[in-house]
């Protein structure tokens, strides 16, 4: 199994955000997680990557506990193999676009620059950045940083890659793009994936499964085609994007 | 009537929990940085990089500072020496007072509201823009990236400025003695030879090690702990500013009696 949550809870002061979710990501399978604003999907992510620390529950990466056991070393070598993209793509705003890109590649290999600016440039194209590259990230929109979030994501190749969001405001074009890195990348080194989106179905296409999140747990899970033909009324309300039917929306 | 003040009763048991896990997280932050410094792998280009946005960038500031404190300083003295017909002695008071006391504390005070504040402030909105959790996220350790270069950089450009304003110091304080009270230029300087000791060059060196030390961990901690939002960021640099400011000042006075105890013998 890759990733395995089971029965964690998170609150924040007397905010309740997790409540005893249990998930199983399959190793070297893509996972939608799916669910309203606001229910904790980026928690989550937080959570796996041992940023944050579950109230009570465990998580384990590849059979390595990721929770309070672990020590901060013991995060550090698991999240070695992990790439990561956040909501607000969280890009070291000292650094230009380039040199985050490069970022992951000159921390965690030993690699000549001519080396490195091979490996950068070549995501670089895939991404379409050319043109940013040598501009700051505060220079650039958000859809752009996102893509920026992306490339830094992937570049080491991550045998886990979990992703916040990451055509969230893209055109459709660029859009693609980030889907069809997401599949190529997946071809070529057949990571285990987490991809947070709200873009449905568009999202369906590089998932082998999903996992709605609702009231803090695994309201709903399965294949996409299990997922879209379910008929239970939230998830047909929430998959339809209506605002009448059992879910509210305050 | 009495009013049971449960409120003030439990706000002041808040305040004292508060304060005591705040100091102990900043003797535990403290320690994780010192260990860090001597761990794999040594980034020496951030510090470098700090030392400049630290040191070079407060050379100007402290510059013009120090030249008016020796020159105020030479001003006061003649005034008070006069009293006694011993204006001749205005030069040993005035390099007596930089090297002992106004150099170092005048540096730390400066650099903390030049370059703590910014410090603090670039880390805390570093911290609630995610870039912290980024640098976790990507197996690097936020403290050795973000906080060792820091602190390293406060420690050694505090000695240095402090080094600086007091040569700059006594050169204002010749300028106003010489230039404009008219004292003798041997007077001055001969003065100053036979008044300064070395150990009084030790005692001020060791304060600006000292309030160097303080700077960096005060404005590397606030800047780890910073709130959310733009509120988190302004109360975190007040802070920063203000505790590092008060700790050198009550530092310094521990500090300056134990030297003198010290340097007694
Ligand atoms: N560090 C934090 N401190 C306090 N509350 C937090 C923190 N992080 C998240 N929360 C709360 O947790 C809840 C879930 O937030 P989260 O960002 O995970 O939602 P989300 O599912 O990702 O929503 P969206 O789809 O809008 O991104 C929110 O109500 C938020 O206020
Ligand atoms: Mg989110």
């Amino acid at each position: 199994m890759g990733i395995e949550v089971t029965g964690v809870s998170k609150s924040f002061g007397a905010q309740k955000v997790l409540d005893n979710l249990s998930l199983s990501i399959p190793d070297g399978k893509i996972t939608a997680i799916v669910g309203p604003s606001g229910v904790g999907k980026s928690v989550l992510l937080k959570l796996i990557l041992g940023i944050y620390e579950v109230d009570s529950g465990s998580i384990s990466i590849f059979g390595e506990d990721m929770t309070i056991a672990s020590s901060e070393e013991e995060k550090t070598s698991i999240r070695k193999n992990c790439g990561v993209l956040f909501q607000s793509a969280a890009l070291l705003d000292s650094l230009t676009i380039y040199d985050n890109i490069a970022f992951p590649v000159r921390e965690h290999l030993s690699l000549k620059e001519d080396q490195v600016y091979q490996k950068v440039w070549s995501i670089i194209e895939d991404l379409s950045l050319k043109k940013v590259a040598n501009l700051m990230p505060q220079q650039v929109s958000l859809s752009v940083r996102k893509r920026v979030g992306m490339a830094r994501a992937m570049i080491l190749d991550p045998k886990v890659l979990l992703v916040d969001e990451p055509n969230t405001g893209l055109d459709p074009q660029h859009g693609q793009e980030v889907y069809d890195l997401i599949k190529s990348c997946q071809a070529r080194c057949g990571f285990t994936g987490v991809v947070i989106s709200h873009e449905i179905p568009e999202v369906f296409q590089v998932s082998d499964r999903v996992a709605m999140i609702f009231q803090g747990r695994i309201f709903a899970e399965g294949t996409p085609e299990e997922i879209i033909a379910h008929q239970d009324p939230y998830i047909k309300q929430f998959l339809k994007g209506s605002i009448h039917g059992p879910i509210r929306i305050h | 009537m009495i009013q049971v003040p449960g409120m003030q009763v439990a706000r002041l048991g808040r305040f004292t929990i508060d304060t005591i896990t705040g100091w102990g997280s900043s003797w535990i932050f403290l320690v994780q940085v010192i260990k860090s410094i001597f761990s794999r792998p040594f980034r020496f280009r951030l510090f470098l990089e700090q030392l400049y946005s630290i040191g070079v960038n407060s050379v100007l500031v402290i510059l013009l500072i120090s030249v008016f404190t020796g020159a105020v300083l030479a001003v006061q003295a003649e005034f008070t020496l006069s009293k006694f017909g011993a204006v001749a002695f205005t030069g040993s008071a005035v390099a007596l007072s930089l090297i002992r006391e106004l150099g170092p504390v005048l540096t730390a005070l400066m650099v903390i509201g030049r370059a703590g504040s910014a410090c603090t402030a670039e880390l805390g909105i570093m911290k609630i823009t995610e870039q912290v959790d980024a640098l976790r996220s990507m197996a690097v350790d936020p403290i050795k990236y973000l906080m060792v270069p820091r602190f390293l950089a406060a420690l050694v450009s505090v000695p240095l400025l402090t080094a600086m304003s007091i040569a700059v110091g006594i050169w204002g304080g010749y300028i106003v003695g010489v230039g404009i009270l008219g004292l003798s230029p041997g007077t001055f300087m001969t003065q100053i030879y036979s008044a300064v000791a070395p150990d009084d060059i030790f005692s001020g060196l060791i304060k600006a090690v000292v309030f160097g030390f303080i700077f960096g961990w005060v404005a590397c901690y606030k800047g780890h702990t910073c709130g959310f939002g733009a509120i988190g960021v302004n109360r975190a640099t007040t802070q920063a500013v203000v505790t590092a400011s008060v700790a050198v000042l009550v530092v310094d006075y521990f500090l300056t009696s134990i030297l003198t105890q010290f340097f007694m013998d």
